[in-house]
């Protein structure tokens, strides 16, 4: 395949993806994926679990399922002069990048509105927290990230913001080559 | 030479300077009396301010030197040296004691595999090919003649990574922390390498080359896991006995940090005396311990702990570097040989670049983030070699080995080339190839939530994948540590106590040092809202900051102050925010195991949050699949309501029986209770309604989405401290008539806990008192008084709900467990009040619950949660302030 994941990977996963298809139609069901228990503690567990679904799909065959999960195998040294001649792989920066952003970006919009940006953050921390303590922490979010003033993050600034962390090594799973 | 330190700029050349010669100085005050000559000290700070920027340990290196001469020319010969036996009992011990302590654990396990590479792999390699081609270079009779287990010997004991000069150098250079913790930990761990080999071939000189069997280098190989398995094995023990040991140090906290220190070294000699690794044993206490003990002892003894670790550390290297100076004057007792000098020095250096490459390529295969070239070069040129081959080449017997002289002048030679050459070179090196430094940056907010995200979906998608490696298994430790461990070595009160509240009381004493810092002015009233007010305001006895300072005393302020040097306003905010986001942000599953921090800990608060996580997770499913699913149904609400009130008779039903099981007998008195209740609900005959309600009742978090998932997930700030709470809350909100149920099970599980206690004693007592003669009688009214309450409690508060539902959506966000708490004691009063007197004049505590009905309940309700349990006073706290406004919408309702 051109997702560059090595064979024996592929039959891996191939087996894990039957045994969680258990309608065993040779898709996955939103339900499929939460019937994983460690995905219920998960706090971006379901948003997650949409990010396998196409928009307006509540199937995904393997080839899609490869496809996300492709996002996350680590960049190759080799693979980082390719990035210009062959079009942009799954698992550059860029698309890693995207993949974080569109857990965000609900309306998909291309943009994180504070809305978005709350919702995201309420999921993630204890209940402890109140609503004025979490908003001023998105308004600060907000205002260090944008740039053009316009109150909310696109996807160039959430890039610009995170240009100093590591999201090639944050962002990947070692896969088996 | 000096020219040559002079070019490196040095970043801290005004810091470093009075420190080192203030080192310069104790030493020379305390630890020896040969300097009665002032003189010599001015000669010593001029010599030092030339040498401003050069590394620490090459200053003392050469101040040694100096001293060692000018010793030597005042009194012709060399009476100081570095004492072996000073150095593994001493010295040693307090740079590794402070090393494993202070070891980043997270860092530390995730690069367990490199480290254990190296160390073992590696080190063997080294001693091995060095020992190996020195016999050959001796073969060809270019160098001292001595036996193949004397050249193995050295070669043993000059390939070892030291961790003194390691941790000498590699603080300076500020390389990034992998690369650190790589060298770093194979500098410590291939200690159990090199005392094995040391003491095989010792043993093996002794007993002479010709009599050693194959057998022997079985033995060797065992040797070698006894000791450093034994070695680990004992360290981890003594971590255990020390994390036990400070779970019951809370009357005599003075004595915490002393526990801390004799158990540490304690790890050490016992290892040492058992012959097994004593280097391994220390830092693996100092690992193992560290999470319990920085949870258990109290904030001054942690601040104690560590800086005199620190300083131990720091005065034990100064030491040692100045004593290998002066060790190397003294000209008896060695011996020069150019040939050996020069070709041992080739030797390791050749071969730990080749060890590191063949490693590296090996381990590539399987690290995420590979190790590159310039790493490689960074590791093989910091193998720095230091104090404890210069120790264990002193301790030689000269007896067996011939050749010893030359072997202490060659294992100086290269001490001082590594560290001096290698330890100058490697800061510039490194900039040159510009290695990755560790940067003090602090991540800012944006970096701070993204990566967090980050984190969560690697998770997920490890998760998803079914990829179960490391994370998998330290999942499984993680299990076991928060189920068994943590339960047995923390204490109670740290065990069940939240992290959040840790930071909580963090940033209120950083807000109050800015305070007072700055004259009070700082506060806006904008700061003031901020999260460090919570906190304050759920604080019980302390009404203002400066209250809470004086009772604990100012020195945790001053702590503080000297870390936090002089906050800008705006710094300051940020470390607010960055504070409440740590504190607060769910962990990902993988990531409990924090390294570094300084206290936390905490399980219960990681058990809470996966409930947490899972039952909001579940509401939005059972919201998503509701909309979907069962929009056909709404037509049928009606029939839901009626549902609902038969839930609610459902309920009735069951509460009693629940009374009854605190009480064991009152089968009797139930019956008619039921009879009661059951004419004053008429419309509950459907059958079908209570086959769905029983099945409904008990699962309540799931129920709870149907109308008020909403609420939930779009106005999240009614979502109270604690789960129940928030289940306490939703229902009120959303008048829907199939919702008192939930009301009615919350209920049952509040109100129990906090008068269940109460009505026992009182029952009792009334047994004891009034009614010895007369058993049943006086029981009877009792107990049908105490199992109406199940029903009149609830009746209201469905009346409320279905009547005035929508109204009291706003004011309601209160507690019912207050509202509950009115109602029990009211109902009581009435209906026993035959009886109340007795009860009155007898039972304190009974009569605390019984004031006047209306006004009073809530402070009522609260001073009895507090004379029970704090926990139910915490509780009662976070409620208190909705009970305020509670008579309010209580009011209608009941009217």
């Amino acid at each position: 395949k051109k997702l560059n994941i090595s064979h024996s990977q592929i039959t891996r996963l191939y087996s894990r993806f039957h045994s969680l298809d258990k309608g065993e139609n040779g898709a996955l069901s939103r339900e499929d994926f939460q019937r994983i228990p460690e995905l219920a503690i998960n706090p971006l567990g379901d948003r997650i679990i949409n990010a396998f679904f196409p928009e307006g799909e509540d199937q995904v065959n393997f080839r899609g399922f490869m496809r996300t999960l492709a996002h996350f195998r680590p960049v190759e040294d080799n693979e980082k002069n390719k990035d210009l001649t062959s079009g942009e792989p799954l698992n550059s920066r860029t698309n890693k990048l995207h993949f974080a952003f569109q857990l965000y970006d609900l309306d998909r919009d291309d943009k994180i509105s504070r809305d978005e940006l709350l919702q995201v953050l309420r999921m993630m921390v204890g209940v402890n927290i109140s609503d004025e303590q979490l908003g001023s922490i998105a308004d600060r979010t907000i205002q260090e990230a944008d740039t053009n003033g316009d109150m909310c993050i696109s996807f160039s600034e959430f890039t610009k913001v995170l240009e100093k962390v590591d999201v090639e090594q944050k962002m990947s799973i070692r896969f088996l080559h | 030479m000096e020219t040559g330190h002079t070019e490196f700029p040095s970043g801290n050349i005004l810091a470093s300077a009075p420190d080192i010669s203030l080192k310069a100085y104790l030493h020379i005050f305390n630890g020896t009396e040969w300097q009665h000559n002032i003189s010599v000290h001015f000669t010593f700070v001029s010599l030092f301010s030339l040498f401003f920027a050069v590394p620490e340990s090459c200053m003392l290196i050469l101040l040694g030197l100096v001293l060692g001469a000018v010793v030597l020319i005042a009194s012709k010969k060399q009476p100081y040296q570095l004492d072996p036996g000073l150095f593994f009992l001493f010295l040693l011990p307090t740079i590794v004691g402070d090393a494993g302590y202070f070891m980043p654990a997270r860092l530390f396990f995730d690069n367990l595999g490199a480290i254990l590479l190296y160390a073992v792999v590696g080190t063997l390699w080294n001693a091995f090919c060095t020992g190996f081609c020195l016999y050959g270079v001796k073969m060809a009779g270019v160098i001292v003649n001595a036996g193949l287990m004397d050249f193995l010997l050295f070669g043993a004991l000059i390939s070892a990574v030291d961790p003194v000069a390691v941790l000498a150098v590699f603080e300076e250079v500020h390389v990034n922390e992998t690369l650190f913790i790589i060298v770093f930990g194979e500098s410590l761990v291939n200690d159990a390498v090199t005392v094995v080999l040391y003491k095989v071939y010792i043993s093996f000189v002794e007993v002479g080359p010709g009599n050693v069997h194959t057998a022997d280098y079985f033995k060797g190989i065992a040797s070698f896991l006894i000791v450093s398995i034994g070695g680990t094995l004992v360290g981890l023990i003594f971590a255990v006995i020390l994390a036990f040991v400070t779970r019951f140090t809370k009357k005599v906290r003075i004595i915490e940090p002393l526990f801390v220190f004799l158990l540490v070294y304690l790890a050490y000699l016992t290892a040492e005396l058992f012959s097994l690794s004593a280097i391994l044993s220390m830092t693996f206490c100092g690992i193992g311990c560290k999470k319990y003990v920085e949870a258990n002892i109290s904030q001054k003894s942690r601040t104690t702990v560590k800086y005199t670790m620190k300083t131990l550390a720091s005065i034990a290297e100064t030491i040692i570097f100045i004593f290998l100076g002066i060790s190397a004057v003294d000209k008896s007792k060695w011996a020069w040989d150019t040939g050996l000098v020069v070709s041992t020095l080739i030797f390791i250096l050749v071969f730990r670049a080749m060890g590191v490459v063949g490693q590296t390529w090996f381990l590539n295969w399987f690290r995420l983030v590979p190790l590159d070239k310039i790493d490689q070069v960074v590791m093989s040129y910091g193998g720095l070699r230091g104090a404890v081959a210069f120790a264990l080449v002193v301790l030689l017997d000269k007896e067996q080995v011939k050749a010893k002289d030359y072997f202490v002048a060659t294992t100086i030679v290269v001490v001082f080339f590594t560290v001096m050459f290698q330890g100058l070179t490697i800061k510039p090196l490194v900039k040159w190839l510009k290695v990755p430094r560790s940067t003090n940056r602090k991540p800012t907010i944006n970096e701070e939530i993204h990566e967090r995200a980050f984190d969560h979906i690697l998770t997920a998608v490890e998760d998803i994948a079914g990829l179960n490696g490391y994370h998998h298994w330290r999942d499984k430790w993680e299990q076991f540590d928060k189920n068994y461990l943590s339960k047995l070595l923390l204490r109670k009160s740290v065990y069940h106590k939240s992290e959040l509240w840790e930071a909580y009381q963090k940033i209120n004493i950083r807000d109050a040092i800015s305070v007072i810092d700055q004259g009070g002015n700082v506060l806006t009233s904008a700061r003031l809202s901020l999260p460090s007010m919570a906190s304050r305001t759920s604080f019980p006895e302390v009404t203002n900051v400066t209250n809470y300072l004086r009772e604990n005393g100012s020195g945790v302020c001053l702590d503080l102050q000297v870390i936090d040097t002089v906050p800008g306003a705006k710094i300051e905010e940020e470390l607010e925010t960055h504070h409440v986001l740590a504190g607060n942000l769910y962990k990902p599953r993988r990531r409990y195991q924090s390294h570094y921090s300084r206290h936390f800990m905490t399980v219960g608060e990681k058990e809470r949050q996966d409930r947490e996580v899972f039952q909001r997770n579940m509401r939005n499913r059972l919201e998503s699949f509701k909309s979907t699913r069962y929009k056909r149904h709404k037509k049928d609400r009606s029939q839901k309501k009626r549902k609902g009130s038969d839930a609610k008779e459902q309920d009735t039903n069951d509460k009693p029986r629940r009374n009854v099981s605190w009480q064991d007998k009152a089968v009797v008195p139930v019956a008619p209770e039921e009879d009661k209740h059951d004419p004053s609900e008429p419309d509950k005959d459907d059958d079908v309604g209570i086959t769905f309600v029983a099945r409904k009742a008990p699962e309540t978090p799931k129920e709870r989405p149907k109308s008020a998932a909403l609420d939930v997930c779009q106005s999240p700030v009614a979502a109270p401290p604690s789960p129940t709470c928030g289940e306490k809350n939703l229902p009120w909100k959303s008048g829907v008539g199939s919702l008192p149920p939930c009301v009615s099970v919350e209920a049952t599980k509040i109100i129990p806990i906090d008068l269940q206690q109460a009505w026992n004693q009182s029952i009792s007592s009334l047994e004891s008192l009034a009614s010895p003669p007369a058993p049943p009688e006086p029981q009877h009214p009792r107990v049908s008084a105490l199992s109406r309450l199940g029903g009149p409690l609830r009746t209201p508060a469905k009346g409320k709900s279905s009547g005035s539902g929508g109204a009291g959506s706003g004011s309601n966000t209160g507690s019912p467990s207050s509202g509950q708490f009115k109602f029990p004691t009211g109902k009581e009063e009435e209906e026993e009040g035959a009886l109340s007197q007795q009860q009155q004049e007898m039972q304190p505590l009974m009569s605390s619950l019984r004031p006047p009905p209306p006004p009073p309940p809530p402070p009522a309700a609260q001073s009895a949660g507090k004379r029970r349990n704090p926990c139910v006073y915490l509780r009662s706290l976070v409620t208190v302030p909705p009970s305020g406004a509670e008579p309010q919408s209580r009011r209608p309702t009941q009217l």
